[in-house]
């Protein structure tokens, strides 16, 4: 018995375990691509959302989010889920919403009284305060 | 003294810096190309001082026996001699160094850079003949103002050596032509490759993972790429891809190669400081389904 603890204090255990968890952390990126469609329309995916998230909520909030940022009025593009064997759940969005979607997943999280007093309109100020670094927005 | 040797050796290096940067061909090219002018300012200077002249030209005669003998004087150095003397076989210094750095095989003899510096440099800084500069001042010159002197100085006599030290890295602009109604062409792709010691194959994966696109190769190694795409956008993708797989994080400097290392793994190693880090693979990630679905209904 004693000797087996002994065995798990084994110091390359301990860097092995390390790189692993720094590899996790690299797959970890979030990220956003563009594509183009026909003619002057585009398609934005965003692919590595951490799983702690309802991807059905989060789309729901872009899908409405878009155009209350930078507008006025309300132009909220259309987007859906797409399931990948190899990707998991990426979310799709009609457009060029690459800005649009790195301000949503990097703004600071409203706290619990500003959640509680905050209107329809407050909700653009607030986003998912993921941090900038494990966003990669790629394409032009 | 113990400032002028640090500040040797601190222009040395930065010349040295400078030189890895460039390519070779027009810095040495640069140090004849000013030697007549500097004359002309000389003569001019001469023209309001005699003293200087006679001094100057006495030196100028016996540059020969001056040049190996200066090296020696240098190290054994004494405050009686007069400050001009300093400064001269300081700048002479720089100017051996920066010849040795660069024009190594170039053919240039030693004596004539140091002649030249010798007879060149003094004369043509703006401050000549007043105040601390003066001919026959015997006070010591703060650093500071040294260096603001190396500075301006460097900056008038070899100015893309100063811009050289900085980081630009410069490759053609891309070239991008509209092939029919839905693709692009990009015309230099084989030569910026090239300025970039990089496969096409590489590049063009990445562009294609970045554009989110495919395409293909024609005839003249032009790509073709599927969508619409103007300069502006290729360039900026380019840009991403020499700050990910061209420069060194170290160093900066764009002198490096990107090979295969173990275990599938890509690796720049760097030819100017010898660092080698790994970069990701290129991936492209999830594409959505554009166009037309295979079977409808």
């Amino acid at each position: 018995m004693s000797i087996e603890n002994l065995k798990t204090f084994d110091p390359f255990a301990d860097v092995e375990e390390d790189s692993g968890r720094s590899n996790a952390k690299t797959e970890n990126y979030i990220h956003i691509r563009i594509q183009q469609r026909n003619g002057r329309k585009t398609l934005t995916t965003v692919q590595g959302l951490p799983a702690k998230y309802d991807q059905k909520k989060i789309l729901k909030r872009m899908k409405g989010l878009y155009g209350l940022v930078e507008t006025d009025c309300w132009t909220a593009c259309n987007g859906n889920i797409v399931k990948d064997e190899e990707m998991g759940e990426v979310i799709q969005l009609q457009g060029d919403q690459r800005k649009d979607v790195h301000d949503f997943l990097t703004k600071r999280p409203p706290t619990k009284a500003e959640a509680e007093t905050m209107t329809e309109k407050d909700k653009a100020k607030y986003g998912l305060g993921i941090k900038a670094a494990t966003v990669k927005v790629h394409g032009f | 003294m113990a400032d002028v040797e640090q500040k040797q050796r601190k222009s040395v290096a930065f010349s040295e810096g400078s030189v890895i940067m460039d390519t070779n061909g027009q810095v040495t090219e640069a140090p004849p190309a000013d030697q007549p002018a500097d004359k002309e300012v000389d003569e001019v200077t001469d023209m309001f001082k005699g003293l200087a002249k006679k001094k100057k030209s006495k030196k100028s005669k016996d540059a020969d026996a001056d040049a190996e003998e200066a090296p020696a004087g240098d190290a054994e150095f004494d405050p009686s001699v007069l400050k001009k003397k300093k400064k001269s076989s300081k700048t002479k210094k720089l100017d051996t160094g920066d010849f040795e750095a660069k024009l190594a095989e170039a053919g240039v003899s030693e004596e004539a850079a140091e002649e030249t510096a010798e007879e060149v440099i003094p004369e043509g800084d703006p401050e000549a003949g007043t105040g601390i500069w003066s001919h026959d001042a015997t006070q010591t010159i703060p650093y500071s103002l040294l260096v603001s002197r190396f500075f301006s100085l460097i900056q008038s006599h070899h100015p893309d050596l100063l811009s050289s030290g900085s980081k630009s890295y410069k490759i053609p602009p891309p070239q991008c032509l509209r092939e029919g109604n839905r693709r692009t062409v990009f015309a230099n792709i084989a030569d910026i490759c090239k300025r970039m010691k990089r496969s096409d194959d590489h590049v063009m994966q990445f562009l294609f993972a970045e554009l989110g696109t495919s395409g293909s190769v024609d005839g003249s190694r032009r790509l073709v790429i599927k969508g619409r795409f103007v300069q502006r956008q290729i360039e900026s993708v380019l840009r991403s891809y020499i700050v990910e797989y061209v420069t060194c994080k170290t160093c900066r400097s764009p002198d490096t190669e990107l090979n295969k290392g173990e275990n599938r793994l890509y690796f720049i190693t760097c030819n100017s400081c010898g660092s080698r880090r790994s970069v990701a693979a290129i991936k492209t990630g999830f594409r959505g389904q554009v166009g037309r679905r295979k079977r409808t209904g």
